[in-house]
């Protein structure tokens, strides 16, 4: 690699690298994103590498890897271009029959291909699926298409020409201006307007200043950053050096979490690339403009997302928050002007850079501008990541994007912003979301992570669960939220263990607004919004706990039975056998049991029963 | 893995000996130890200058460190949210009830550590289960049985 010396120096790069990708007849793209990844899919890269060398065509068709394609729930995908042709659920022996049909001929696998669950209709190019059609695909456009550890691939596609306009002419306060225009806001939480950071950091006083990248995603449930920063790195890596160049840093750190060791290893590669190519380090592209880019893994400390926690952990101190009245801004790490954005954010800039704030700014609602990234899962048909405009109905992103509920089941709600948000309900359905309605709904956008929840999901449970996440998390600096979220945590345990009492919900409420108002951080202020949203919506659910002893979606183990129905047991006694607490009785050939004084519920039976004769009451 | 300072001396230095390497030193010795040895404490807060105390505050601060040896083999059932609604804590209750330990513990074998992680960014696939550094998908309580037993008679 020779180092660019000029911004001609990397368009003649880039006409180079695609001259030579002149020769090369197909590209075959294989998933290795998170989904992918685990379902085997960078297994497939030497199966298909070996194969063409074999055949002696190596040279006419690229096996790139890349990141996430964002439909994870179809994984390991390949998509064969430049007709891209999908194929789905991809396995090791699949690949000979595919580059004997589809790389050298021009022939399907059928049987790979998406079909359509309702008219069993066959789709062969990707973005004719429904899934990928209703998308507007801007910032996670080229995750799927990058080569993940390659920089030539991001430069064969324009990578590094935002940050060329920039150094071609730009001042710095054109950039922060152009930001502002495009309307962007923080795509970790709060939504805070990114060219007003960038211009108070800018005017900051202080010889060192820093750009940093929030890559510590701890939305339990949220992945988009992990795909992104794994995928396509130098997309982040350009934006923030252009953030950079904007607000005359000299040092930049991407803080990302550990449970992300291939992010980590990426974007360090990214880094190194980018380095001996001149686009990071000492005089960029020539420009007399320096910067330089570090990785920090995090140590698994939710509270570590905060701002102040993360500059605070980046100096090797625990990942403790401070007041906000100084910011970060001005005083951050090393008490130096400090700029921090997500992920998503950072990876939005190169395109408002090439494309116009203008352009950015006419996407998406009044105050919500742009498109934004959906890690939508749990109880979902296509489990996966979402591109779409600010404002999209929640409708659309369930149901025609999303494919809905699996197995008939009803829509409940959704989850929204992590243990921060908050629970938005099915009557709600046709709500825009964007950062304004969301938080009216009683939620919050937060990171973008969308859990989807149908009728067995239990809302006392959800907040039983989070409030056992936040419990655990918090950092216990100050009283308000230490104490008040182990006090809530305690009543609710109570009503999902069926003891609750009169005047426990109110109880709940009351903790839950006097620790909004007293808590220092971000953590401590929004943690009792799982709860309060749930119980505004789905108050019935509380009581039906604490007055019925019930739990309707049949989830709070002190609340339910397990039974055997006479007619269906065959007497089989393979539930008995299988039952760790021998809590079945019952003669071989005879109805079977359940003595619910010894079940502990564990459920092992209903798994285990052929004749579907067990059920939860 | 056998603990020698030369191999903690040569995190640190590549870290650099100074207080915000710190997080990032201990890291990579929980890593290659799977626990933070207190020889290895004791090396790093010498070398970096500070109080072994402070070593420790952090040590203890982050979730990720263990200061007390590990399995052989390091289970992590994902307890995030996509996975808590498809059924993770259900796989936690059998693990637990098979291997007759709690979450958090090691078998007195050091055959296996049976942890909890918020989230691994693998939701679609959820729930999730990691053993070491790979990820496995769907799981249910039964796969996961099975998946311990498979462990255990790779290793005899
Ligand atoms: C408890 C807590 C956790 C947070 N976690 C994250 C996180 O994981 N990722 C993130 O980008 N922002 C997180 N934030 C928001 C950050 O404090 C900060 O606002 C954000 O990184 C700024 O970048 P943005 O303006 O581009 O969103 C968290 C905030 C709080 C209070
Ligand atoms: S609100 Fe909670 S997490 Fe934030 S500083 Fe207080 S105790 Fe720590
Ligand atoms: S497994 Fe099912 S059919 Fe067999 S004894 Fe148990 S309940 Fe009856
Ligand atoms: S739920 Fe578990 S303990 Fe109860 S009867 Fe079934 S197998 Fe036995
Ligand atoms: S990981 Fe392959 S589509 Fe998301
Ligand atoms: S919630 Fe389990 S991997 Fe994200």
């Amino acid at each position: 690699m020779s180092r660019l010396n000029s911004v001609q120096d990397l368009e003649r790069l880039r006409e180079e690298i695609n001259r030579k990708r002149d020769s090369i007849k197909k590209r075959i793209r294989i998933c290795g994103g998170p989904g992918c990844y685990s379902g085997g899919g960078v297994h497939l890269v030497p199966v298909f590498e070996e194969n063409l060398s074999q055949r002696q065509v190596s040279r006419e068709y690229m096996v790139t890897l890349t990141g996430c394609h964002g439909f994870c729930a179809r994984g390991p995908i390949v998509v064969i271009e430049p007709q891209n042709i999908f194929y789905e659920r991809v396995h090791k022996e699949r690949v000979a029959e595919i580059v004997e049909k589809t790389v050298l001929g021009d022939a399907l696998v059928e049987d790979l291909l998406y079909s359509d669950p309702l008219t069993g209709e066959k789709i062969v190019r990707e973005r004719d699926i429904p899934f990928y059609a209703g998308q507007e695909r801007i910032i996670f456009n080229d995750t799927g298409l990058n080569w993940s550890t390659d920089i030539d691939d991001y430069i064969s596609r324009g990578g590094y020409s935002a940050l060329a306009k920039v150094l071609s002419g730009m001042q710095p306060e054109q950039v922060i201006e152009e930001v502002k225009v495009s309307g962007l806001r923080g795509r970790g939480g709060g939504g805070f307007p990114a060219g007003v950071k960038w211009e108070s950091c800018r005017r900051a006083r202080g010889e060192i200043k820093y750009v940093m990248c929030n890559a510590d995603e701890g939305d339990p449930g949220a992945y988009m950053d992990r795909a992104l920063l794994e995928g396509n790195p130098h997309q982040v890596l350009e934006g923030m050096i252009i953030g950079g160049y904007a607000i005359g840093a000299t040092e930049g750190y991407v803080y990302c979490r550990y449970e992300y060791p291939l992010a980590v290893k990426n974007c360090n590669w990214a880094i190194q690339q980018a380095k001996s190519y001149g686009l990071l380090g000492e005089n960029i592209l020539g420009s007399g403009f320096s910067l330089d880019i570090f990785v920090n893994r995090g140590g698994g400390a939710f509270v570590c997302g905060e701002s102040t926690a993360l500059m605070a952990s980046l100096e090797g101190k625990i990942g403790e928050p401070r007041g906000k009245h100084i910011h970060t801004v001005e005083k951050g790490l090393w008490m130096r002007p400090s700029n921090l954005n997500n992920v998503e954010t950072w990876a939005s800039v190169p395109h408002i850079i090439n494309r116009s704030g203008k352009w950015f700014a006419s996407i998406g609602t009044e105050r919500s501008k742009g498109t934004k990234i959906f890690s939508v899962v749990g109880k979902i048909n296509n489990s996966g990541l979402v591109e779409v405009a600010m404002g999209t109905p929640l409708r659309k992103i369930v149901y025609d994007i999303g494919g809905g509920i699996p197995g008939g089941k009803r829509f409940k709600a959704v989850q929204t912003g992590g243990p921060s948000g908050g629970c938005v309900p099915e009557k709600l359905i046709d709500l825009p979301v964007d950062f304004e309605k969301l938080k009216q709904a009683g939620s919050m956008m937060g990171s973008g992570g969308m859990i989807i929840m149908d009728e067995d999901t239990c809302m006392v449970d959800v907040a039983r669960y989070f409030l056992t996440f936040l419990a655990e998390e918090s950092c216990g600096k100050c009283v308000p939220c230490r104490v008040g979220v182990k006090r809530m945590l305690e009543i609710v345990t109570r009503i999902c263990g069926g003891k609750g009492k009169p005047g426990d919900i109110e109880q709940l409420e009351e903790l839950g607004r006097s620790m909004k108002e007293a808590a220092l951080c971000g953590l401590g202020k929004s943690a009792p919004n799982p709860v309060l949203s749930t119980i505004h919506y789905f108050r019935d659910e509380y009581e039906a706990h604490v007055y019925e002893r019930r739990c309707p979606a049949k989830v709070c183990k002190a609340l339910i039975t397990y039974v055997i129905d006479v007619d269906k047991c065959t007497g089989c006694g393979r539930c008995r056998i299988k039952c760790p607490e021998g809590a079945i009785l019952g003669a071989k050939k005879e109805c079977h049991v359940i003595d619910e004084d010894i079940c502990v519920r564990c459920g092992i039976c209903l798994e285990s029963c052929k004749f579907g004769a067990i059920s939860i009451e | 893995m056998e603990f020698n300072l030369q191999d903690v001396d040569s995190i640190i230095d590549h870290w650099g000996p100074k207080p915000a390497s710190l997080l990032q030193i201990l890291l990579d010795v929980n890593h290659q130890y799977r626990y933070l040895p207190q020889e290895a404490i004791q090396r790093v807060a010498q070398r970096l200058s500070m109080p072994v105390s402070q070593v420790y505050s952090v040590a203890s601060f982050f979730k990720v460190f263990s200061l007390k040896p590990r399995g052989r083999v390091i289970m992590h059932v994902c307890t995030g949210t996509a996975c808590h609604v498809k059924g993770g804590p259900r796989i936690i209750e059998r693990l637990e009830q098979d291997l007759n330990m709690k979450t958090g513990e090691t078998s007195e074998d050091l055959f296996v550590t049976l942890e909890t992680v918020n989230c691994v960014g693998a939701c679609a696939a959820a729930p999730v289960v990691m053993v070491g550094e790979v990820t496995y998908s769907e799981m249910t309580p039964s796969k996961t049985s099975l998946l311990v037993k498979e462990l255990r008679e790779k290793e005899s």
